[in-house]
């Protein structure tokens, strides 16, 4: 490695850093440091003045290493690495410092103490950036298509997305029909809409789209690879399939909880689920005069204790068609709370309530009880404002089940090295700020897959994901992470605990001469360090936060 | 044992800890200048080394602070963290230095308050402890 030749530039930040710390002397102090050759301070480093300095400086004093202590590497980094390369330095050669929201801010009162903690920040920023090496971003080549797995309406939502922007689309469908949930319900929410009709239309777009390749009753069974080259084999009605896609979209949707031994259900014959009423309903059969729904069956409870998120609104929808078909039949809801959150939905309830739905709470403790032989007569429940208890005519009890995750969730799951939540639906990497991307690149959620949506919902989330996973297929290549670990196959003895502990798979033991030694996937790692410091021998490097950069940080700090 | 100053390291994982420190000086929150902070990418990249390089050097104290278990940027790496803590503590008992001396933090990025919190407290605790034994001890051997 050539000597390092460290330019280092103290930012005042206006008066942010310069009033509280006293950036002259740290100037005057990083000179006497090793190996720096160049050491200015500046009004703003981040301005355009300070920007030029810096290329100024790298080319008179032949930099090849640059210290900016200013503000945070959160929000500067990336420019400040940009000035580095405009002037031909590799970018990674930058190491930040940040004396402002460590020292000038939160020292305000103590500009001594301030001062002396920069001195030292700096110091440690030196002896770092001495070690620091130059980094290259590998760039992957991607297929331009993609695997929708789930043929239901979230599914052929994103399916139609991708095609339209002319990317070839692989559709998954583990039924003989596509549609999903939706080929059981009778109509839709707020518009009343038949969701057949919603479903036959999209389902013959799809079928009709050249760019679309829909596989029936087929799993995909296997998928290897990474973001822009995946290898997917699919089990197509017993027969092989294989392609290749740049990314992935799941949306398998969920099921219906069948809340088996609860409220006669299973025993007793006018005993039904929500789902189970819509086809009743569909098919046009008679429901009685009386019904009663009882919410929150296997959900809020303690082996279950997640909402359901959609199914009040269910239930409120399949009252009100009935109220609204029949006005003389009875129709009780027993919830343990409504959740019709929203505008549109609260004005749904409201319109329940004028159509002479009745809604009554019961709390967990003490739930409704089921009175009856063989078939349910009467609903027996606790009333909570009147605190009493009161028998409800019954002839037919609807049970509002939660949806739960997809059988095929788990498999689904370890085969695309994406995570599961604690209830089994899968998990997104960032709740707020990526909401329909996988921690695994190149791959994506939608629908009831993540959590129950409505049909409005999972189409939303059917548009994100596709417009996610789009981007990778239109620029035709995706940047690797340029931190991330190799190893060195020499000292690697094949322990295998970096391939335990990856939390993206991106370790694997190989066979190379006759031994297997442990080998980083740079497509897939992404720089976490985790297999570094579990290393037991050593062998692993972690680019950009070395052993050896780290430690002199340490050191400097005590030397 | 007036006048004493800790002298403290911290381990900060980029995503959450790092960024709560930012934010406590985005929001003035004044803490004392006792603590020198190592950006490190996750709290579950901490080779024990660090640590123990530390309080060679004379750290009286060393805070590792990332994500909260599920905030994690790399799905689980305050797990790996908190497992190599824990072995790390039993070193650190062997060498004479006391629980509070390493200190294991969760600290998201919203929470600047917290990080700020836990320094003061760090240094209040560490002031009566006093310095490092380990330091004590290589200074009247040099």
């Amino acid at each position: 490695m050539e000597e390092p030749r460290v330019g280092v530039f103290v930012c005042h930040c206006g008066i942010n850093i310069g009033a509280y710390v006293k950036v002259p002397d740290l100037v005057e102090y990083a000179k006497k440091l090793p190996n720096v050759v160049h050491a200015e301070r500046n009004l703003f480093t981040c301005s355009e003045e300070g920007i030029s300095a810096i290329k100024k400086a790298i080319k008179e004093h032949n930099l090849n290493r640059v210290v900016v202590a200013s503000c945070t590497p959160r929000t500067h980094e990336q420019l400040f690495r940009a000035a580095c390369e405009e002037a031909g330095l590799n970018k990674y050669l930058f190491e930040f410092v940040n004396i402002r929201d460590q020292c000038s801010w939160v020292h305000m009162r103590e500009p001594e103490k301030a001062t002396e903690k920069a001195g030292d920040l700096i110091r440690m920023g030196i002896a770092k950036a001495r070690l620091l090496e130059p980094l290259q971003e590998i760039e992957i080549k991607v297929t331009p298509a993609a695997l929708v797995i789930g043929g239901g309406v979230v599914g052929m939502e994103a399916a139609l997305n991708l095609a339209r922007q002319d990317f070839d689309v692989h559709l998954v469908e583990k039924e003989s029909e596509l549609g999903g949930t939706l080929r059981s319900i009778n109509k839709l929410f707020q518009t009343s809409e038949e969701a057949e009709k919603l479903i036959k239309t999209l389902v013959e777009q799809v079928k009709s789209h050249p760019k679309i390749y829909t596989h029936l009753s087929s799993k995909a069974k296997e998928v290897t690879g990474f973001i822009g080259n995946f290898d997917v084999n699919v089990d197509e009605k017993g027969e092989e399939c294989k392609f290749n896609v740049g990314t992935i979209i799941v949306a398998i949707g969920a099921e219906s909880l069948r809340p088996t031994g609860q409220y006669g259900y299973g025993k007793m014959t006018n005993v039904l689920t929500q789902l189970e009423l819509e086809d009743h309903m569909k098919r046009g059969e008679p429901v009685g005069e009386n019904i009663v729904m009882v919410n929150c069956v296997g959900a809020r409870v303690p082996e279950r204790t997640y909402c359901g998120r959609i199914c009040c609104m269910t239930a409120i929808k399949n009252a009100s068609l009935i109220k609204e078909s029949n006005p003389k039949a009875k129709v009780w809801i027993l919830h343990r709370d409504l959740m019709t959150y929203g505008v549109d939905f609260e004005r749904y309830y409201r319109k329940a309530m004028e159509l002479g739905v009745r809604f009554i709470r019961y709390s967990l403790e003490r739930p409704p009880e089921v009175i009856g032989e063989g078939k349910v007569e009467r609903i027996r429940v606790y009333h909570e404002l009147w605190r009493r208890e009161i028998e409800l005519p019954c002839d037919m009890l609807v049970l509002t089940t939660p949806l739960i995750p997809a059988e095929d969730s788990q498999n689904i799951s370890k085969m695309l090295k994406v995570s599961l939540d604690e209830f089994g639906f899968f998990l997104e990497a960032h709740l707020k700020l990526r909401p329909v991307e996988f921690a695994m690149d190149g791959v994506y959620v939608c629908g009831s897959a993540r959590w129950p949506t409505d049909v409005t919902e999972g189409v939303s989330q059917a548009y994100a994901a596709a417009a996610k996973a789009a981007g990778p297929l239109r620029m035709g290549y995706v940047k690797a992470e340029a931190i991330n670990a190799s190893v060195n196959e020499v000292e690697c003895t094949g322990c295998g605990l970096c391939e335990l502990l990856c939390p993206f798979q991106a370790i694997e033991l190989q066979l190379k001469r006759d031994r297997m030694v442990s080998h980083v996937n740079e497509a897939v790692c992404k720089g976490c360090g985790t297999c570094c410091a579990a290393c037991r021998s050593g062998a692993i490097t972690m680019h950009h936060f070395t052993d050896e950069q780290i430690l002199a940080q340490v050191e400097a700090l005590f030397g | 044992m007036a006048g004493f100053e800790p002298q403290i390291i911290a381990f900060c994982c980029n995503w959450c800890t790092y960024a709560a420190a930012d934010l406590a000086g985005t929001s003035r929150v004044q803490y004392p200048a006792n603590v020198r902070i190592v950006r490190v990418m996750c709290s579950g990249m901490v080779n024990p080394i660090y640590v123990l390089k530390a309080f060679e050097g004379g750290a009286d104290g060393v805070l590792i602070a990332g994500c909260h278990l599920t905030d994690c940027h790399y799905i689980d790496g305050p797990v790996k963290c908190d497992a190599a803590v824990d072995k790390l503590r039993k070193m650190l008992h062997v060498l004479g230095l006391e629980d509070e001396r390493l200190r294991r933090e969760m600290i998201s990025t919203s929470e600047g308050v917290v990080f700020a919190r836990v320094i003061k407290e760090m240094v209040e605790q560490l002031k009566k402890s006093g310095p490092s034994p380990l330091k004590v001890k290589m200074e009247a051997l040099a």
